[in-house]
Order: C-alpha cells, then sequence, then structure tokens
C-alpha cells in the first residue's frame, strides 16, 4: 500500500459532530442528485398556491374580515402546510436507508449512530426552507404583501424552522417503524392530510362543524399557522407565538428520543 | 486446526458455543471455529444455514444469546466500538449509497472509519485504482453494473485497511466473469496478511480461495478442516465406466455386482467405488474383459467438495446451483 494513513484522534465528541457533518453532507447531495424530488421542491409549493389561490380565492374572500385578501390569508397556511408535507422525505430517507442496508454498514464503523438521522432530518431542513422562498416569492409575484416588521420576519422564520425540525424528527419516527417505502408514503398522508385540512390552513374554523372546530382550533398546527399569519398581516398575535413556539420545542423533545430509541432498536433487528 | 494451546496467540477471531435465537426459533445451536491471524476461512453452508447472521454477530451488528465472540482479543459484546475500528464488513449484510458516485462513497466512509481527510481522498484514489472504477469513479453508483458495485462494496469496507474483513456472500449473483474478477482481487488481499471471514454457498470458492472451511447447516457446524482433509474424509476415488448400450451395462452390473455405487441409464455408465486407483483399475477391467464385456471409455473422478456436502447434510445439489440468481 503506497498511501500512508493518518488517522484522527480528536476527541469523541468532536468526532461524533464529524459524523453528523458527513451525514449532513450525504443528504444534501441526495437533494441535488435526486431530480424528481428537486423538482418537486420547487414545483409543488408554485402549483399548491397558484391552485389554492385562484380555485378558493373567490369563493372564500367573502368570508374574510374586510381588507384581507385570500392570498394574504392562505400564505402562512400554504406554508406550513407544505413543510408538513416536505418533511415525509425524511420518512422516506429513513426507511429506505434501513431496507438498503446501509445502516448495517453504517453501525459496523466507528462512527455515532445518530448522525445517519440528523444528516436527514438537517437536510431536510435546508429543503424545506428552498420550497418556503420559492413560495414566498411566488406569492409576492401573485400579489402577496405584508407589513409585517424585519423583527416579526425573523420570529416568522425561526417559527417555520423550528416547526420544520419539529415535524422532521416525527416523520423520522413513521420512518423507522414503517415496514416499506409505500408504506411509509401511505402512514404520512393518513397523518398529515387530516392534521393540516383540519386547521385553518385554508379556511376560518368558525365555519366547521363544532367537534372538529374544537380540535381544529386547538391543534399544533393551527396555533402555529395563526401565529404566523399574525404576525405576517400584522394583527394582535396574543399568545399565538408562544404557544407556537412551545408547540414546536415539546414535539421536538419528544420526537428525538423516541425516534433515536426506535431507529436503534430497529436497526439491530 | 489450530490446537487450543494456539489460539489465543494465533487467532484472529474465535468464535466459542455461539447460541442465537429469533424469537423461539433457534437458529444458531453452538457455533464454534476460530480464524487464524492472516488466513482465510470460509463458512459454507446453503441458504438459510444463518452466515449472515453469523457474520452479523461477529460484525458487532446483532447481539447473540449464548456463548463468546472475540476479535483480536477484543469482546464483541463489549467492545464494540474498538472492533469496529478494525473490522471491514462487505456484502449482503452491508452496501453503498447509490446516490453518491464511487469516490464520494470511499471518502465518506474513510472519514467515518476515522481516517484523516487528506488520507481519505488519497486512499480512495489508490483503491479507485486498485479496483478498476477510476472511469467509473465519479458517476452515481446506482449506474454502475452488478459486479462494479460488489467491487466499490469491498473497497470501502477496505478505505481503512482494516486487519479484519468479513466476506459475506460476495460473489453471490455475480456473473462468471466478475465472479473470477472478484476472486482475483481477494486472492490480492490475502497476501496482504488480512485475516478474512468468508461465507459462501458455493463449494468451488470455498476450495478455490480458503485456508480453512467450516461447513454449517441447521445452525451447527457439521464440518471443518481444510478442502483436502474434507474431501478425504468423504472421499474415495470412484470409477466411471461407459458401455455402449444398455445390454451391456445389465452384464456388467452383474460381473461387477456391489461394486456398483451408481448408474446412468441415459449415459449407459456405471460408478464404481475404488481405494487404490492402479490396483482396483487393472482389477475391473480384467473382470469386466473376462466375462467379455468391452467398455467405451472410462474416467476416474477425485471427489469434490459437492460430494462432501452432500455426503454431510444429505440433501441434493440445491446448494451448488439452486439460488445462482
Amino acid at each position: 500500500m503506497a498511501v500512508e494513513l493518518e488517522f484522527d484522534r480528536r476527541p469523541k465528541l468532536v468526532q461524533s459532530v464529524v459524523d453528523s457533518l458527513l451525514m449532513i453532507q450525504r443528504s444534501s447531495r441526495h437533494i441535488l442528485r435526486n431530480t424528481d424530488q428537486l423538482l418537486g421542491t420547487f414545483f409543488q409549493p408554485i402549483m399548491f398556491l397558484v391552485l389554492f389561490a385562484t380555485v378558493f380565492g373567490g369563493a372564500i374572500e367573502k368570508s374574510l374580515p374586510e381588507g384581507v385578501s385570500y392570498l394574504n390569508f392562505l400564505m402562512a397556511g400554504i406554508i406550513i402546510q407544505t413543510v408538513a408535507f416536505g418533511s415525509t422525505t425524511t420518512a422516506i430517507s429513513v426507511a429506505n436507508d434501513l431496507q438498503k442496508g446501509i445502516v448495517d454498514r453504517f453501525r459496523s464503523l466507528p462512527m455515532s449512530n445518530l448522525a445517519v438521522l440528523n444528516g436527514h432530518v438537517v437536510s431536510d431542513l435546508f429543503r424545506n426552507s428552498i420550497s418556503t422562498i420559492v413560495m414566498l416569492v411566488t406569492g409576492l409575484v401573485m400579489g402577496f404583501r405584508s407589513n409585517a416588521s424585519i423583527a416579526d420576519w425573523l420570529v416568522i422564520g425561526g417559527i417555520i424552522l423550528l416547526f420544520t425540525l419539529a415535524f422532521s424528527w416525527l416523520a423520522a419516527i413513521m420512518g423507522v417503524i414503517a415496514k416499506s417505502v409505500e408504506a411509509v408514503q401511505w402512514l404520512t398522508f393518513v397523518i398529515i392530510f387530516p392534521l393540516t385540512f383540519a386547521s385553518s390552513a385554508f379556511v376560518s374554523t368558525e365555519t366547521m362543524p363544532s367537534g372538529l372546530k374544537v380540535f381544529a382550533e386547538n391543534q399544533p398546527i393551527t396555533v402555529i399557522i395563526e401565529a404566523i399569519r399574525a404576525l405576517m398581516l400584522n394583527r394582535p398575535v396574543g399568545n399565538y407565538v408562544w404557544l407556537a413556539i412551545i408547540w414546536c420545542i415539546g414535539m421536538l423533545l419528544v420526537a428525538m428520543p423516541v425516534a433515536t430509541w426506535l431507529f436503534r432498536r430497529r436497526s439491530v433487528q | 486446526m489450530a490446537k487450543p494451546s494456539a489460539q489465543t496467540s494465533t487467532d484472529a477471531i474465535i468464535v466459542k458455543d455461539l447460541h442465537k435465537s429469533y424469537k423461539k426459533l433457534e437458529v444458531l445451536n453452538g457455533v464454534t471455529f476460530s480464524v487464524k491471524r492472516g488466513t482465510m476461512l470460509a463458512l459454507l453452508g446453503p441458504n438459510g444455514a444463518c452466515k449472515t447472521t453469523t457474520v452479523k454477530i461477529l460484525s458487532t451488528l446483532l447481539p447473540y444469546d449464548e456463548g463468546t465472540v472475540t476479535i483480536e482479543g477484543l469482546d464483541v459484546h463489549k467492545q464494540a466500538d474498538k472492533i469496529r475500528s478494525i473490522i471491514g464488513l462487505t456484502g449482503q449484510s452491508a452496501a453503498v449509497d447509490e446516490l453518491l458516485t464511487g469516490r464520494e462513497n470511499l471518502i465518506m466512509m474513510g472519514r467515518l472509519y476515522r481516517l484523516s481527510k487528506a488520507s481519505s481522498i488519497a486512499r480512495a484514489d489508490e483503491l479507485l485504482q486498485e479496483f478498476d472504477l477510476t472511469e467509473a469513479a465519479d458517476r452515481p453508483a446506482k449506474t454502475y453494473s452488478g459486479g462494479m458495485r460488489r467491487r466499490l462494496d469491498l473497497a470501502v469496507s477496505l478505505i481503512a485497511t482494516p486487519p479484519i474483513i468479513f466476506l459475506d456472500e460476495p460473489t453471490t449473483g455475480l456473473d462468471p466473469r466478475s465472479r473470477i474478477a472478484m476472486w482475483e482481487i481477494i486472492r490480492r488481499l490475502m497476501t496482504s496478511g488480512t485475516t478474512i471471514l468468508l461465507t459462501t454457498q458455493y463449494l468451488e470458492e470455498a476450495d478455490q480461495l480458503a485456508d480453512q472451511i467450516v461447513v454449517i447447516d441447521g445452525g451447527t457446524v457439521i464440518a471443518q478442516g481444510t478442502a483436502k482433509e474434507l474431501k478425504s474424509k468423504v472421499g474415495k476415488d470412484r470409477l466411471e465406466l461407459m458401455f455402449k448400450n444398455e445390454k451391456i451395462v445389465a452384464d456388467a452390473k452383474i460381473v461387477l455386482g456391489q461394486d456398483v455405487v451408481g448408474s446412468d441409464d441415459k449415459e449407459h455408465s456405471l460408478t464404481v467405488v475404488i481405494n487404490d486407483t492402479n490396483k482396483d483399475v487393472k482389477q475391473i477391467l480384467e473382470k469386466l474383459s473376462d466375462n467379455g464385456i468391452s467398455i467405451e471409455s472410462l474416467a476416474v473422478h477425485k471427489p469434490t467438495l459437492d460430494d462432501v456436502f452432500l455426503s454431510l447434510t444429505g440433501k441434493h445439489k440445491q446448494t451448488s446451483k439452486g439460488e445462482d440468481k
């Protein structure tokens, strides 16, 4: 052998950070290599926004408070919906890794096990940020206007990032539980679809039947959407911002250890 | 086989009385073997003999129920982290990232083995060349052919030059040419002093490559030794006699009586076991010509590992040809 090998002798903690960075690099490369997914990242948000705004806009606008356009109302909801659906990529990537045997390879290496999940979740954050920006730009072109201050926008960005992170970790759980990639798609659909539609994402909760209304008004998606919407439209935010942050951190604190534990357990089977 | 007293000093892998069950189903039932440092041991068995389970336990991926497994004196259970730095795993229980290029896979795995960035890059270059993957180096691995993917898979596990390599069915599913190319690579690896544990369902592969062979079936070791030892265990030479037609075959059968161990009606042939090739062949031919029976042709067969395997497991030939997808 010609090459003299030189090993990294840094402390364990540093090495596990390096492991996570390597896994983030890996998953981020997947975003660029997976052309279908890349198209989805760009065009799905545009399609959703255009469809919802034009199909529902005319009918719903009448029920909105004076001076609020449907597009302005919709923006917060559709961003959160897109991000929620976008996080399923984490679930699919995790399920894929478990099935293809590459997790076994990683586990036979002296690396940190958690790095694999970290990689998928963080790259999901990148991808969803791109989707969100595409959506905002499309919205601006279509006539979306916000009178939020820069500080408000920073809070909005923070909430969206926190929500993406929390939802990606929840998606990681689904990826570990599911027996196949097809099952992941089904599972995430069944959970995320009702969760985003039974919320204030597209219509006000006022007209919903009473049982559904109670659920829709109190579930985390609505709380997060209301916080973002109030900030965007420069309306009183009430407790929504704090509640949104608490919900996101709460989901994160539950999902992270559960996903990690399940992943460890599953990969030993 | 290694003498018990010499085991600790010269054996790189020691497996003693290994038991493993899935739920209530016992899949490994007291497996014991050892691999001398710098040699290759082939774990030979049919599909479902739990070869992959054994490799997964040895490479720290699976827990086990009873017994002891040590790799270079390290306990698989308690010192898994240390073991992971000195082993490489390849084959059906490991994989490469299909969306990354060959080079990216190698560099990433090198760094996960704790190689420095510079070393990973240099070593990746070296391996791509050695494994004839330079041209495909910057293409995603999903575009590789089966043989190329296996070579990349093996290259990945060699990135940090671990002294112990597990090859889990490295040639299963490969076409003959890729298989021979893989054998060449494995032979080269052996000359570098690496300790190798190979699992295979191909007798020929074990025969060609391994210093020692352990035959497992139904979760236990049913035989072990060198290819030569195993052959001589079962093995007597056999003489195959071909005749002109069925009638002569029938006559010859009567003349040779109980020496006949097999016959093939289509080929008009009989098989006779012989102990001493020179003496016995002469005797048999004289016996036949004394009775006015002439033969068309004859052939002497040395025992193959196939014979060993069949006589040990009592199963049909599925092991050598059955799963060649």
